[in-house]
């Protein structure tokens, strides 16, 4: 392989590393707060798509006012999904609010069908991200450079608020002791709500880039992504945000350069995340970046 | 400040509190002792609306705040130090006091109150960067009591915040106890160590099984019979 093919998978790999990062975000994120998986989050990620098509097409909205009313959008049904979904049991067996998460999901995809229609679309694509930028002989994507800076840009922030302002810390401390958390005047239900909405702005914002990428939205488009940047927020160590985007990286770059070294096995792209998965859980079962695990279950 | 009328808790079919009243006067110490499993700290429970009640009211500032959400009690200076710390161990010391005055504005009276936890406290300025789990017991502690004042009590609810600490560090916080309440804090007191929690008291009350068995000044139940026998190891 020459080294021009080489950079041009790496360039790729970094841009779907960024996309499951994003997703990832948003699993462990609420894990973190809820412990729960929310199977709709994937769903949520393909909302976002679809409310970019319609503002564009239907609405007539220029490209950047569809992508802040997606994330606005998209964030608020993070939380509507939270509200509808979860609130009522918050204080039953962790199987029921699994099962309801399932339910979600498959709501939420079968409404999409109904609504959208099963057909294809095509994501209206910004002329601006159709470019190509070539680096001596090498012709990249655009978006492969705007990809990973959004989403490092998207993750400093993400940090700072989770870190360093009050509202971070009581999402932390939630995450901790629900009781503790309402002794300090912390109202328990709108940091969830908040944590829902910041991880369903990222997935919008990484829908938005999935369909600058690959441009064909359908209902079922949040599955694969989702259940990959599941997968990844495991491998990062479920509950830690750094580690969900390591996972996010390790996975999309791996993914491409299975492609690339060996075409042969494509079609195995999809199972491969899970022998990455098994793999790492092998070596360490709490994620990359997890803490003990013994202390949160 | 806080009064409690014929108040009735469930723990599914555990009757925990069985009728029980009580009052908490403005600027007092009240101690409530009893043994282990009386019903202390789902009393205090049920007062910060964590459990809620079968029957009953509970009463503050004149308001019935039963069925209150417990994040707008800490809002109106009614505080509890729960019982086993509770402090974030994920967050550092520092955090943990800064959330304690979470439900407060910004300003520098909370700064304020901050050094004077740290006063109060040297240890917690020392470790004030150190996740709160890498602490000892007794430090932990501490940083419960400080958090708690950090939310600016009118009330402050104390569910033995001298358990686990060494004796010196018991007698600190009682003067720290009885400090704050000279600022006009009223306490309500749950110890194990039944003596010092009657001595710092103006009244007392003893529970048994889920109900108020014996009540009276701090002084006179020391002086009690009963209590000499089952309490004070006499
Ligand atoms: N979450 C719960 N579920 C079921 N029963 C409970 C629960 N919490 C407390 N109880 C029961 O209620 C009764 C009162 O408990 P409580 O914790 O109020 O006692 P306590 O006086 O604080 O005891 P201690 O001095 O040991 O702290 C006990 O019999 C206890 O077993
Ligand atoms: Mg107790």
């Amino acid at each position: 392989m020459s080294l021009n093919t080489f950079m041009q998978h790496l360039s790729n790999g970094l841009a779907l590393g960024s996309l499951y990062a994003l997703i990832a975000i948003g699993y462990t994120m609420v894990y973190g707060i809820l412990r729960l998986i929310n199977f709709a989050h994937g769903d949520i990620f393909m909302i976002s798509t679809y409310i970019i098509f319609y503002s564009v097409t239907l609405f007539l909205m220029p490209w950047w006012v569809a992508f802040v009313v997606a994330i606005l959008l998209t964030g608020a049904f993070g939380i509507l999904v939270e509200r509808l979904a979860y609130r009522s049991l918050r204080n039953s067996p962790k199987i029921s609010v699994m099962i309801s998460a399932i339910g979600a999901s498959y709501l939420i995809q079968n409404l999409a069908i109904v609504i959208f229609g099963g057909r294809p679309k095509a994501f209206p694509i910004p002329e601006f991200f159709n470019k190509v930028v070539y680096v001596n002989t090498i012709s990249i994507p655009v978006a492969n450079f705007f990809i990973p800076g959004i989403t490092m840009a998207a993750l400093v922030i993400l940090l700072y608020i989770v870190n360093k302002t009050k509202t971070g810390m009581a999402m932390r401390a939630v995450s901790r002791d629900y009781e503790a958390a309402r002794l300090m005047g912390i109202n328990v239900d709108t940091i969830i709500s908040i944590t829902f909405f910041m991880g369903s702005i990222l997935a919008a914002l990484g829908g938005m880039m999935w369909g600058i990428k690959y441009p064909n939205l359908i209902p079922l488009m949040g599955l694969m992504p989702g259940l990959k940047a599941f997968i990844a927020a495991v491998i990062g160590g479920i509950g830690n945000i750094k580690g969900a985007v390591v996972g996010g990286f390790l996975l999309g770059m791996s993914e491409i350069m299975l492609i690339a070294f060996l075409p042969s096995m494509t079609g195995y792209r999809d199972a491969f995340a899970f022998v990455i998965l098994i793999v790492i859980l092998l070596i360490k079962p709490s994620g990359l970046l997890g803490e003990n695990l013994a202390e949160k279950v | 400040m806080i009064k409690i009328n014929d108040l009735n808790v469930y723990y599914g079919g555990i009757h925990a509190i069985k009728g029980i009243s009580l009052e908490v006067p403005k600027g007092k110490i009240i101690s409530l002792i009893g043994a282990n499993g009386a019903g202390k700290s789902t009393t205090l429970r049920a007062i910060m609306t964590l459990e809620r009640p079968k029957s009953g009211t509970i009463i503050y500032k004149d308001k019935d705040i039963t069925f209150e959400k417990t994040q707008n009690l800490v809002k109106n200076g009614l505080v509890l130090v729960p019982e086993g710390r509770r402090v974030f161990t994920n967050l550092t010391v520092e955090e943990n006091l800064i959330l304690g005055s979470y439900a407060r504005k910004y300003s520098e009276e909370v700064q304020k109150d901050m050094e004077w936890v740290y006063e109060l406290f040297p240890r917690l300025l020392e470790r004030k960067k150190q996740k709160a789990g890498t602490m000892s017991g007794g430090e932990q502690q501490m940083l419960a009591v400080g958090r708690a004042l950090m939310s600016k009590p009118e009330v402050l609810l104390m569910d033995e915040p001298s358990l686990g600490l060494a004796p010196l560090i018991v007698k600190d916080i009682f003067e720290i106890i009885k400090k704050i309440n000279k600022l006009g804090v009223t306490i309500m007191l749950i110890e194990q160590n039944a003596k010092v929690a009657l001595e710092i008291a103006d009244y007392g009350y003893v529970m048994e099984v889920g109900k108020i068995v014996l009540e009276g000044k701090g002084k006179e139940l020391l002086e009690n019979e009963n209590v000499k026998k089952a309490y004070l190891g006499a």
